[in-house]
């Protein structure tokens, strides 16, 4: 039998607002089916997304969302998550969301290894507001602020956020939906902050002035610029640096979660134990 | 009425523990003096009886943590002063759009920009009116003594849930770090004047958070109990998602004043001192309302009839009371602790020009003396 996506969809706000083979839509696709492996009640889990193509993400799912603020999801879903330490909540942010303008609240959530699932949908570009630079946008793109070329050097999310202290880091492409589906499995049921890059496509703002007029074009773009883990581990430096790792690239099940330490300090201050003394971690500094 | 509790502290202090008492359970903030204590004291209490402090990475953060909280139904607040405030504009406007209901504390500082971090000033109740982009009715509440640090941030609690949008309540450096006795109402009194609210307990499928009448606040259930529903800044319609329909558009920013405007009797609240027989007439908010009444009783005790009318509710302001004082009284000065700010809408409410003024903006409070000097020059 099909698998049923309506069930997790509000299906009378089909069609999306996204555009005619938009990556967003197979992003949707595999986080439901996700959601759907791992048994999680939608009433149990609340979607935070901030403003973007990405953003309207939070209108097609059936759980409790909220449509944020321009780069400050993670902010806002570390409210709810601490105030509901027992509930799941996700984050889907884009580039220039979660890299840009929200980029101080992405390290310190990576920082507080709060239990989030942060979804990043890198487009490489700002796609909504049209075809703008990015955090991400390669050098030499052309974008509608940068005719003569871009110059901006790009920045490696998962780097960023394995070095802020995300305890999950993985990245995935939207031409392996398969594989997308297990990271998101893999994200969701970890306990600490998850940091899932997928790279997307926008053939219409990226595409459009960077010779991938087409969906197709531009995935197979994505898919010459990414290789797994393993692959990439073997690279030479100067094939590395052309090349986004995918997989899991960090998983590390010991690192204290921000809740359950938070519960430590609720002890403490109702006297059921001492205070939390540098005694009560491994690293010290 | 259960016995009241004398308390000795800091105007700080005691709005950290009237948001406790009021059933708040959630701050999220960033440093910023003078209003730190306020998250000195929260981190404290909170943990203490289940709920959590976290101090955030930055001010647009912390104010943005706070508003989660709630929008996940917990009672939640962040304190700061104007600079951060500033900062938080953006995701304050977001509360008032979604009506999310959010206290804010602003203990205010000199400014503009960093200004005078450690002195007083009066300089953000034009920022409180509006401190985000677009059309929406602030409510800001401002404390007069160390009482009202504890009753009005209680008040702006019930307030908040009442109208289901952020409530500004306005402290001073002066008022914030004054430190001395209080006389607080009982804890159960407190408790049993928590209204917190309304939810809706029909079938998830008749659930339209935001199909109310044209002057009430949207009806916001919280999260994780089986109403699955969506809350966005963009304008949106009955069920809560967008929409560019001219009607929905107009209807929802019109119901976002009217919600406010029809019920001002519920938010208005003024205190008189002296008024009666008075023959000049003083208005005076927040810390300069301290040396005003000072200043009254002294001129009083020489024979000069002086009374006070002090605004607790600055936003929406007591428009149709001003407009009566100012067709009472001939003689009108206002006071305050900035460059006339609340005089602008002291002269439109009165409809005339021709009120005296005395302002500061040195950092430094209003002496008695300064108020007497004032009467007795231009009257």
């Amino acid at each position: 039998m099909a698998f049923n996506y309506d069930q997790y969809l509000r299906v009378d706000k089909m069609p999306t607002l996204w555009c005619w083979g938009c990556g967003d839509g197979v992003i949707l696709k595999s986080f439901i089916r996700a959601i759907d492996k791992l048994g999680i009640n939608k009433d149990d889990m609340c979607l935070v997304s901030g403003i973007g193509c990405s953003g309207r993400f939070s209108s097609y799912v059936d759980m409790n969302t909220v449509h944020t603020t321009h780069g400050r999801t993670i902010a806002f879903a570390t409210g709810i998550k601490l105030a509901n330490p027992d509930k799941h909540v996700v984050c889907v942010a884009g580039d220039g969301d979660a890299l840009a303008i929200g980029g101080n609240h992405t390290i310190h959530g990576c920082r507080r290894n709060i239990d989030i699932t942060l979804i990043l949908i890198n487009n490489f570009i700002y796609g909504l507001t049209n075809s703008q630079t990015s955090p991400t946008t390669p050098r030499g793109f052309w974008t509608v602020s940068q005719k003569a070329g871009n110059i901006d050097p790009t920045f490696d999310g998962c780097k960023l956020a394995e070095a802020a202290g995300a305890s999950f880091v993985a990245r995935e492409t939207v031409n392996s939906p398969k594989k997308m589906e297990k990271i998101m499995v893999e994200a969701l049921k970890h306990k600490g902050f998850s940091f899932v890059e997928i790279n997307s496509n926008c053939h219409i703002n990226l595409g459009r002035k960077n010779k991938m007029q087409s969906a197709m074009a531009n995935l197979d773009w994505i898919d010459s610029i990414t290789v797994s883990k393993k692959k990439w581990d073997e690279m030479p430096e100067e094939e590395k640096r052309n090349h986004l790792p995918l997989g899991i690239l960090k998983q590390d099940t010991e690192a204290l979660e921000y809740c359950a330490m938070y519960e430590e300090v609720k002890k403490a201050q109702q006297g059921q134990r001492g205070v939390i003394t540098q005694d009560d971690f491994e690293k010290k500094i | 009425m259960s016995a009241t509790r004398e308390v000795i502290a800091n105007g700080n202090e005691l709005a950290a523990r009237a948001a406790v008492d009021a059933g708040c359970k959630f701050f999220a903030g960033y440093p910023l003096t003078p209003s730190s204590e306020i998250m000195h004291v929260v981190s404290d209490l909170l943990p203490k009886i289940g709920g959590a402090a976290i101090q955030m990475e930055d001010e647009i953060g912390g104010v943005a943590a706070a508003i989660g909280a709630s929008m996940s139904g917990v009672r939640s607040f962040t304190a700061t002063s104007g600079p951060g405030i500033s900062l938080k504009a953006e995701n304050l406007g977001l509360a008032q759009m979604v009506e999310n209901p959010l206290v804010v504390i602003n203990v205010m500082r000199g400014g503009p920009s960093t200004g005078l971090p450690t002195r007083v000033s009066q300089g953000d109740v034009a920022q409180a009116k509006n401190p985000s982009h677009g059309d929406y009715k602030s409510i800001t509440v401002c404390a007069g003594n160390l009482e009202e640090c504890y009753t009005e941030t209680v008040r702006a609690f019930n307030l908040a849930d009442r109208f289901m949008q952020p409530v500004f309540v306005l402290l001073d450096e002066t008022i914030g770090h004054m430190h001395s006795k209080a006389v607080l109402p009982s804890l159960e009194e407190v408790q049993a004047g928590i209204k917190l609210r309304k939810t809706f307990d029909g079938a998830p499928e008749d659930y339209k958070p935001y199909g109310v009448g044209e002057d009430e606040p949207a009806v916001l259930n919280p999260m994780f109990q089986g109403y699955r529903y969506h809350m966005t800044g963009l304008h949106h319609g009955p069920t809560g998602f967008p929409t560019e329909e001219i009607e929905t558009c107009r209807k929802l920013i019109d119901r976002l004043f009217k919600k406010v405007e029809a019920h001002q009797d519920e938010i208005e609240s003024n205190e008189e001192y002296m008024v009666d027989d008075a023959d000049i007439l003083i208005i005076g908010y927040g810390s300069a309302s301290l040396a005003i009444r000072e200043a009254v009783n002294t001129l009083r005790a020489e024979g000069v009839k002086v009374g006070m009318f002090r605004p607790i509710t600055l936003w929406p302001s007591p428009e149709a009371r001003m407009h009566a004082l100012g067709q009472k009284f001939e003689k009108v000065l206002s006071v305050e602790l900035n460059q006339g700010q609340y005089l602008e809408e002291i002269q439109r409410s009165m409809g005339r020009l021709d009120i005296e003024k005395l302002t500061k903006t040195n950092g430094r409070p209003f002496s008695p003396a300064d108020i007497i000097e004032k009467v007795k020059e231009v009257f």
